[in-house]
């Protein structure tokens, strides 16, 4: 993998991982497609631009993590993955088979490369800051990154680990909200409301950062700005679109868990010519 | 290991006290020990790694959920922690987070619970845990162990820091009856028989293994010879040990501090029913919650002592 800082090289490479999603998720039959497609352009940023990581030493000790809290999203991280190197590109399309390294969801047992097992909810953030605790005893540049669904901070778990992250200043840490406002059931606002999500977590000792999702600069800036930012861990509230960047699929609900037919996985593959 | 001289019964400190004392004393050396707790360092003892180790000891709060998948995180970055709480809370606040982000992705964490059973005393249900080794024993990968008195726990802290992979420690609250003297060495896994015997096998864990010898000795001036098993690993469990002993002795008797239906009885009898069937008497919490009660009055009262191990005992030879 060659590392970018070019918004324009790295919006074609955000491109190719929506491809992926849209295939891989189409092939299954099944998978969770809109909270892939909003993920894309952070997941992005942090693989190609802002991580200290090796597909050719995954374990190297002062690597930064990535660890996919919302793990249904599953498809935008293989396709990074894959896209990077750590595993192969041409069995994505095996998502979710019997056998397959890219399972429904992220499993350590079957991708060794991976940070953490995820898919129950509102446990990654506290696997995060273990993981920055650790790396501020070793006395390691790593920093640990963590990606949110907005639905799963519904979990109280979430705002246990707020606190401890605060209270313990746990600054090598980055909390990323993928803050799409669509969950399983249908709008966040109608399932529990968030808001006023900024205040909850200033309230809770973070550094706040609301940001367009989509906005490769903004995300690339907003990242600095936390790895500036001492004393206290910083959260991304990053505001996506769910199925963004496929016409039929931005903010539709069906997209969460239904994955596209063969023949919306032929439009949506024009779109993203 | 086995005798035939009289038990006499002398206490040692509790082996939650000996727990904290026995990870001060690994963590000297092993600069990797980590521990997390959630308010109760002073009833855990983990206050003492926490005055020796303030840099290693992270307080977590009244949180378990995040305590545990935070031992996670940190395990998998190469630390040994220890997350310690009542075996009542970490187990069922912390066991979804047990299941899938550390016995699922097979997580180096050790996970200690103390004031086990109904030996708390005064606090009452809400606290004891009885539950424990049902909830421990359903996470595949993990090892579950029950140290009986203090030189047990400081083997079983031991095991527990040389094993790569995740590990329950159950501790109970009382100062505990000693089994062993110091520096008696233990094979993980491998039940201790304590006392030979042919007639009927009592098969106990933590403060029932006293009982157990107890109830031998009473059961040996009758004319009875009880072998007594020590289970100080509940899993995985010796299953040789338990069929060798329904073979020689054709009847057996497993006491415990947990919940009858769901324990140390329950795994017994599934190991016997692969290997040797034989007649089983089951001493430890009936289907029901406790109550307040000092600790000595609470195991008189729910029928957790040695005359109960040895009626048990004589109901099981008159199955034979």
């Amino acid at each position: 993998m060659h590392k970018t800082s070019s918004p324009e090289d790295l919006a074609r490479i955000a491109k190719q991982i929506r491809r992926h999603i849209v295939e891989m998720t189409g092939a299954a039959k099944s998978g969770h497609p809109g909270g892939s497609l909003s993920a894309v352009e952070i997941v992005t940023v942090l693989y190609w631009d802002v991580m200290n990581h090796d597909p050719a030493d995954p374990k190297k000790e002062d690597r930064d993590r990535f660890i996919l809290s919302k793990g249904h999203a599953a498809p935008v991280l293989y396709a990074a993955m894959a896209e990077c190197g750590y595993t192969p590109v041409e069995t994505l399309k095996t998502l979710r088979q019997l056998g397959s390294i890219y399972q429904g969801h992220p499993d350590i047992r079957f991708i060794p490369s991976l940070e953490a097992s995820t898919g129950s909810l509102g446990q990654g953030l506290s696997l995060a800051l273990g993981m920055g605790l650790a790396a501020r005893l070793n006395r390691s540049t790593s920093r640990t990154y963590v990606m949110l669904g907005d639905g799963e901070i519904q979990e109280g778990q979430i705002w246990e680990a707020a606190m401890f992250g605060a209270y313990h200043r746990i600054d090598n840490v980055v909390a990323i909200v993928d803050y799409n406002k669509l969950q399983l059931d249908g709008f966040v606002k109608d399932i529990m409301e968030l808001e006023p999500l900024a205040e909850k977590w200033r309230a809770f000792g973070w550094h706040v950062i609301e940001l367009d999702g989509h906005n490769i600069p903004a995300v690339q800036a907003a990242l600095a700005e936390a790895a500036a930012t001492k004393g206290k861990p910083t959260v991304m509230i990053a505001h996506t679109i769910k199925g963004k960047g496929v016409s039929f699929m931005e903010n539709n609900p069906k997209f969460h868990g239904v994955p596209p037919t063969p023949e919306e996985v032929q439009l949506a593959l024009k779109e993203l010519a | 290991m086995a005798t035939t001289a009289p038990y006499e019964l002398k206490y040692g400190a509790a082996t939650r006290e000996a727990f904290g004392r026995a990870l001060v004393e690994a963590a000297q050396s092993n600069p990797n020990i980590v521990v997390c707790d959630a308010d109760l360092s002073k009833s855990t003892m983990v206050h003492y790694f926490a005055k020796e180790f303030p840099d290693r000891f992270f307080s977590c709060g009244i949180a378990e959920a995040n305590m545990v998948a935070l031992g996670a995180g940190l395990a998998m970055s190469g630390k040994i922690p220890f997350v310690a709480s009542f075996s009542a809370f970490v187990l069922t606040k912390g066991f979804e987070q047990l299941r899938t982000t550390v016995a699922y992705p097979n997580v180096n964490l050790k996970v200690v619970g103390t004031h086990s059973g109904i030996s708390i005393g005064e606090d009452g249900p809400s606290q004891m845990s009885i539950e424990d080794f049902a909830l421990a024993c359903a996470l595949p990968g993990f090892w579950v162990l029950s140290p009986a008195d203090e030189v047990a726990m400081k083997e079983a802290v031991a095991w527990a820091i040389a094993h790569q992979g995740p590990v329950f420690i159950r501790a109970g609250r009382p100062k505990a009856p000693l089994i062993y003297s110091p520096g008696t060495k233990f094979e993980l896994g491998k039940a201790v028989e304590l006392r030979g015997g042919s007639d009927v096998t009592l098969v106990a864990t933590g403060l029932l293994v006293a009982e157990a010898l107890l109830a031998a000795d009473s059961l040996a001036a009758e004319g009875i010879a009880a072998r007594v098993l020590d289970i100080h690993t509940i899993k995985p469990l010796d299953e040789e040990a338990i069929a060798k002993a329904a073979r020689e002795t054709g009847a057996l008797v497993v006491a415990e501090e947990h919940l009858v239906d769901s324990g140390l009885g329950a795994r017994v009898s599934q190991a016997l029913a692969k290997h040797t069937p034989a007649p089983v008497e089951f001493i430890g919490v009936e289907e029901r919650y406790a109550e307040s009660g000092t600790p000595d009055g609470l195991l008189d009262h729910y029928g957790l002592r040695a005359p109960q191990v040895a009626a048990a005992a004589r109901r099981a030879i008159a199955r034979k």
